[in-house]
């Protein structure tokens, strides 16, 4: 495998992101699809990642973590990124799409997260001798993570619909801005921190791994933030009767 | 009467927070005494060896201003919640913004004067030399100061209005402030202690940074938030 392949899948599956978006009538098909597809990548990023890549230079076989660790972050950092985008819609515009939708992105963003940094911390203990480290990018993931925990719990602890929507798009934006500020304290905190690896530094067949366990990861990030999202949608439509998204299904009846 | 300018209301409400606070003094007695059994907490925690206590003064004279800024946010209002004093303040011709100003002076105010009453308190506990750089130290408590109150007063008037509020500001406030404990301990360490590389320039710089980006986000989002529907 080279490591354009996963772009090329990865081509595909934002093709499905936005003709699920665009058009209301590939919603029905394209989430399964995703996910289906999302399946089939995540079995051969088992072998891929624990047979077919070699092992990392200093870390043997303990570094193939590397391939699930680090699409989970991405993944949640992607996540965050689609909530405060829709904090600011909201608060530019007041919809009701926009705040389900920063809820679902919030709430699947802190479980692909919360499960990135648990990797993280295993994979520290046998490499660094620690399970936990003054890493900048550790210690903002970890950050970011209260964050919203916090985002959450303000969201359930509102009754009045508008203002949760309201308030929660303030604190999303807030603790969004916090990010880069807590990188670079960190950083200049500690400034023994490692260098970023980047594509020139890794070797071929790893990228490759690397890239198809994120474009993995963000067929499941899509399905279940579409799948928060429907929850999202209906429990508004509950708590303020507005009109159903769309007609029932008959299959569904 | 002629309508105020945004800054003439902010003072207005400054003004006015003072007097509320100056009349009953209630508030700042508790914060007082609930910083000093903090400070004499982190002091029996941490056992009679004065090296140590030296070493991390600057930590424990934050933390103790960082738990009762949760007290004094929260305070600041839950004083408006009372017969709904908050809605007739942004039905007044002000600026929201001007409330949001005012609030965030009078808050960091309040933090200021009590960690000048703290410093002499940190002589006593943990044997700290303030006369390094007295007027830097200023800079670096008032700076902090404004850092807290920025985004805390934004999450107070949230928090103010929701379910299990005396969680909720903590919860919400804390990893915002990270940076800010970060940066005003390492800057205070560097007015107490010898600072050989300089450090304390760069500390500062993140220190302004911080207060002009929560200031200027807190002025955008503050009248959304308590704008009424």
């Amino acid at each position: 495998m080279t490591p354009t392949l996963p772009l090329v899948v990865l081509a595909l599956v934002v093709a499905g992101i936005v003709a699920h978006v665009t058009s209301p009538a590939a919603r029905r098909w394209v989430s399964p699809a995703v996910g289906a597809l999302g399946v089939l990548m995540l079995a051969a990023l088992w072998y891929l990642g624990l047979f077919w890549a070699p092992p990392e230079q200093y870390m043997s076989d303990v570094g193939r973590i590397l391939y699930v660790h680090v699409p989970h972050v991405w993944m949640a950092l992607l996540a965050f990124t689609l909530n405060v985008g829709c904090a600011v819609a909201y608060l530019t515009k007041k919809s009701w799409v926009t705040d389900a939708l920063a809820e679902a992105a919030a709430e699947v963003g802190v479980y692909f997260g919360a499960v990135g940094v648990l990797m993280g911390s295993i994979w520290a203990r046998p490499t660094w001798g620690v399970w936990w480290d003054w890493d900048p990018r550790l210690i903002s993931t970890t950050v970011m993570l209260l964050a919203y925990v916090g985002y959450l719990a303000l969201r359930s602890f509102t009754d009045d619909p508008e203002r949760r929507a309201t308030w929660s798009a303030a604190a999303a934006i807030l603790s969004y801005v916090s990010l880069p500020i807590v990188w670079f304290s960190v950083r200049w905190w500690n400034s023994l921190h490692q260098v970023q690896s980047n594509p020139s530094t890794v070797d071929k067949p790893m990228v490759a791994v690397l890239r198809w366990g994120a474009v993995t990861m963000l067929c499941f990030l899509f399905v279940f933030i579409v799948k928060r999202y429907e929850l999202a949608r209906s429990r508004q439509t509950a708590a303020l009767e507005l009109p159903p998204l769309e007609a029932p299904r008959p299959e569904a009846a | 009467m002629t309508r105020p300018s945004l800054l003439g209301a902010a003072w207005l409400v400054l003004k006015k927070d003072w007097q509320i606070e100056w009349r009953t003094r209630a508030r700042l007695t508790a914060l007082l005494f609930f910083s000093l059994a903090t400070l004499l907490l982190f002091s029996f925690a941490m056992g009679p060896d004065v090296t140590t206590l030296r070493a991390h003064a600057p930590g424990y004279l934050w933390l103790g201003l960082l738990f009762a800024s949760v007290l004094s946010l929260g305070e600041s209002f839950r004083v408006e919640a009372e017969n709904q004093a908050l809605t007739g303040l942004v039905l007044t011709p002000v600026e929201p913004r001007a409330i949001f100003l005012g609030k965030v002076l009078g808050n960091a105010s309040l933090l200021f004067g009590l960690s000048l009453v703290l410093l002499p308190v940190t002589v006593a506990l943990y044997d700290v030399d303030l006369g390094r750089a007295p007027l830097k130290l200023l800079l670096v408590l008032f700076l902090g100061c404004l850092g807290i109150s920025a985004p805390g007063t934004v999450y107070s008037a949230i928090s103010a209005n929701a379910r299990a509020r005396d969680v909720m500001l903590p919860l919400l406030l804390f990893p915002v402030l990270v940076p800010l404990l970060l940066a005003a301990v390492s800057a205070t360490k560097f007015t107490l202690a010898p600072d050989p590389q300089e450090q304390l320039g760069s500390w500062l710089r993140l220190l302004t940074a911080f207060d002009l980006i929560y200031l200027s986000v807190g002025f955008l989002l503050f009248p959304k938030v308590v704008e009424e529907d």
